[in-house]
């Protein structure tokens, strides 16, 4: 330190700023957020394509673009009903689903790992993940009916995740907007959504109804529908908007609340606003889906890996590396044992850890 | 960035470089505090002049980092008030306030992989609209503090590499590039070898900056500071120059320990322990 320079500088004697010319390391590439973004936002587009192509029957690329032309207007020559219908109203709204769900989880658990300074958190940390579980049994075993038709299930999930979060702000109280109170009250509501959702099921499951909770507990793609798909886009849309407007926020969290409110932010509300954001997108995103593991745990921390933390790129990142991850997961998971099909959630599991694994193996061997 | 700005840009336009504009006076009038019951702080009183450098003394437990966190705003006080430049901090919104006090806690800490020219990037947020990210006169502004602070080369070094005593030193270029008026440091000498606490203490006296430092070091405090506050239990026991405050009486009502003060040749006490 300097006392005879100090802060009080003119701008004009500041040295040339040597941007550019930076090695590529985790920590502080600087600019490497201008390239690998937009490549990986076109590497999205591609899989997109890709993994619509892909599936028992076969299609071309040049038949999907000619079913997606025709259902968006435009003049080319329409496909025979059945390719038509199992590319539009079968792959596509679950491709574009699997992306939808796969970036909202990712964002979702890089937010709530900065907001609770905690590298174990995931999107499910505040209960929405055994609430909407508890939802869904309720109404596939009880019978509950709170809307008509196939929307049941997703509703009753819905219900049930936004209840969950009700009841962990609840029990955190006043001060929900300090971290541990809150990741308390969502470990304790979970496990108790967990034991009444187990009660559901053991004391009135005829077989068939506890093998479709089965394999929705788990996670699965295999209900998308358009209707879905739009809802979804909405709410992962918006919250990854409001979430990115808050990255500075939790770039200062980084250091704890007192730091970030001595740089101009207010932790407390800031906090809850997050929290119950993110809480949403999770629970609108889990009605869809099931409860999708490991995306939203292992992708923030693989981006950051390679990114760094500031959150005005990382949290994009994070949505279009979680949209690719998910997209592959998922036309593996209905494809290797097809006809058979794999739970997502199985797969994102097997695929999540080696890459969690991987990622704390270099963290801790570049100390 | 020139002045075309409209009407409350004057510190936005103080888009680096600029340093300290106009030192704050910090007033603090009858303070008190508590949490969960037991009164932390009571009937505290304290004025930090304009470019003044205030030294917060006292034992363990005596209510020294509890009262810095009020006078920056990050806890209201349950009674009296704190003011800056006659303004009430209650008043004054968060940003504006990180624009003008900027804070070094005792112990920076995180998980969080970040360079250290990030750290002190952070630094810039309350100069920036909440949307944008660092510009490039905030990244020369953060280098050349890092500069400052002896960490030249350290930019890309990772948080979790560096020393208690280099993260104390990244933490203080953040403050610094926050461009305060008024500087509030928490022992901000504890993991810094004799050298760098010197440089430290030096560099926050000749600064321009409004400084308020908690110090365990009497001899230190002495020496750097203009005025001392000196706490016990809560309460001021004495305000005031370094030799109106530190006084071998005084010392041992507070401390408990024994002492010979004499004066040194700048006209500062000197404080020398006794062995039993």
């Amino acid at each position: 330190m300097n006392p005879s320079v100090g802060p009080s500088v003119a701008p004009a004697s500041v040295p040339a700023v040597g941007v550019g010319r930076k090695p590529f390391t985790p920590a502080g590439a600087w600019r490497s957020g201008r390239y690998v973004l937009p490549s990986a936002v076109l590497l999205l587009l591609l899989s997109i394509a890709a993994a619509v192509t892909v599936g028992s029957a076969d299609l071309p690329v040049d038949s999907v673009l000619r079913a997606v032309g025709t259902h968006l207007g435009l003049p080319v020559r329409p496909l025979p009903p059945l390719p038509d219908s199992i590319v539009w109203d079968l792959r596509l709204p679950r491709v574009l689903l699997a992306a939808l769900v796969g970036a909202g989880l990712a964002v979702c658990g890089a937010v709530l790992q900065a907001l609770t300074r905690n590298p174990l958190a995931d999107p499910f940390l505040l209960g929405v993940s055994s609430g909407a579980s508890t939802g869904a049994v309720a109404v596939l075993v009880l019978g509950l009916q709170i809307g008509s038709g196939p929307l049941d299930l997703t509703t009753g999930a819905f219900a049930g995740s936004v209840a969950a979060f009700g009841a962990v702000l609840l029990l955190a109280g006043r001060r929900a907007g300090e971290p541990t109170r809150i990741v308390l009250a969502g470990v304790a509501v979970s496990q108790l959504f967990s034991a009444v959702t187990s009660l559901i099921v053991i004391s009135d499951a005829h077989t068939q109804d506890t093998r479709s909770v089965t394999f929705w507990l788990l996670g699965s793609l295999t209900a998308a529908s358009w209707p879905a798909v739009a809802l979804s886009a909405v709410v992962a849309g918006v919250g990854l908007l409001v979430c990115w407007a808050g990255a500075a926020a939790l770039d200062a969290f980084a250091f704890g609340t007192d730091t970030a409110r001595s740089l101009g932010f207010s932790p407390g509300r800031t906090r809850l606003l997050l929290f119950g954001v993110t809480a949403l997108v999770a629970a609108t995103l889990v009605a869809a889906s099931g409860a999708i593991g490991f995306v939203g745990l292992t992708v923030p921390h693989a981006v950051r890996f390679v990114l760094g933390a500031r959150h005005r790129v990382l949290l994009p990142t994070c949505a279009v590396t979680g949209a690719i991850f998910l997209i592959w997961a998922d036309t593996v998971a209905r494809t290797v044992f097809s006809p058979q099909e794999l739970p997502v959630g199985v797969l994102t599991a097997l695929l999540g850890v080696p890459v969690f694994a991987l990622v704390l193996r270099r963290r801790s061997g570049t100390r | 960035m020139t002045g075309g700005e409209t009407g409350g840009g004057v510190r936005d336009a103080r888009a680096g470089g600029g340093g300290c504009a106009r030192p704050a006076r910090l007033l603090a009038e009858r303070i008190g505090w508590g949490v969960a019951g037991a009164q932390i702080l009571a009937e505290v009183a304290l004025t930090a002049e304009p470019g003044a450098t205030v030294g917060l003394l006292g034992p363990n437990g005596s209510g020294k980092s509890s009262l810095l966190r009020l006078l920056a705003g990050l806890s209201r006080p349950d009674a009296g008030r704190v003011l800056l430049d006659d303004a009430a901090l209650t008043a004054l919104p968060r940003r504006a306030l990180a624009r003008r006090i900027a804070v070094v806690t005792q112990q920076a800490a995180t998980d969080v992989e970040m360079s250290a020219l990030e750290v002190v990037l952070l630094g810039r947020t309350p100069y920036r609209p909440r949307l944008a990210g660092a510009t490039a006169v905030d990244l020369a502004v953060a280098r050349r503090a890092l500069a400052e602070a002896g960490l030249a080369g350290f930019e890309q070094r990772r948080w979790s590499s560096l020393s208690g005593g280099e993260r104390q030193r990244v933490d203080l270029a953040r403050a610094l590039v926050q461009e305060p008026d008024l500087l509030l440091l928490d022992e901000p000498t504890n993991h810094l070898d004799i050298r760098h606490q010197l440089e430290l203490l030096r560099f926050l006296a000749e600064s321009a900056v409004t400084v308020v430092v908690t110090l365990h070091d009497l001899n230190l405090a002495a020496q750097y500071c203009d005025r001392l506050v000196l706490l016990r239990s809560g309460r001021v026991v004495a305000a005031g120059t370094p030799a109106e405050v530190l006084t071998a009486s005084r010392i041992e009502q507070v401390y408990q320990v024994r002492t010979d003060v004499d004066t040194a040749a700048d006209g500062r006490p000197r404080i020398r322990y006794r062995r039993t």
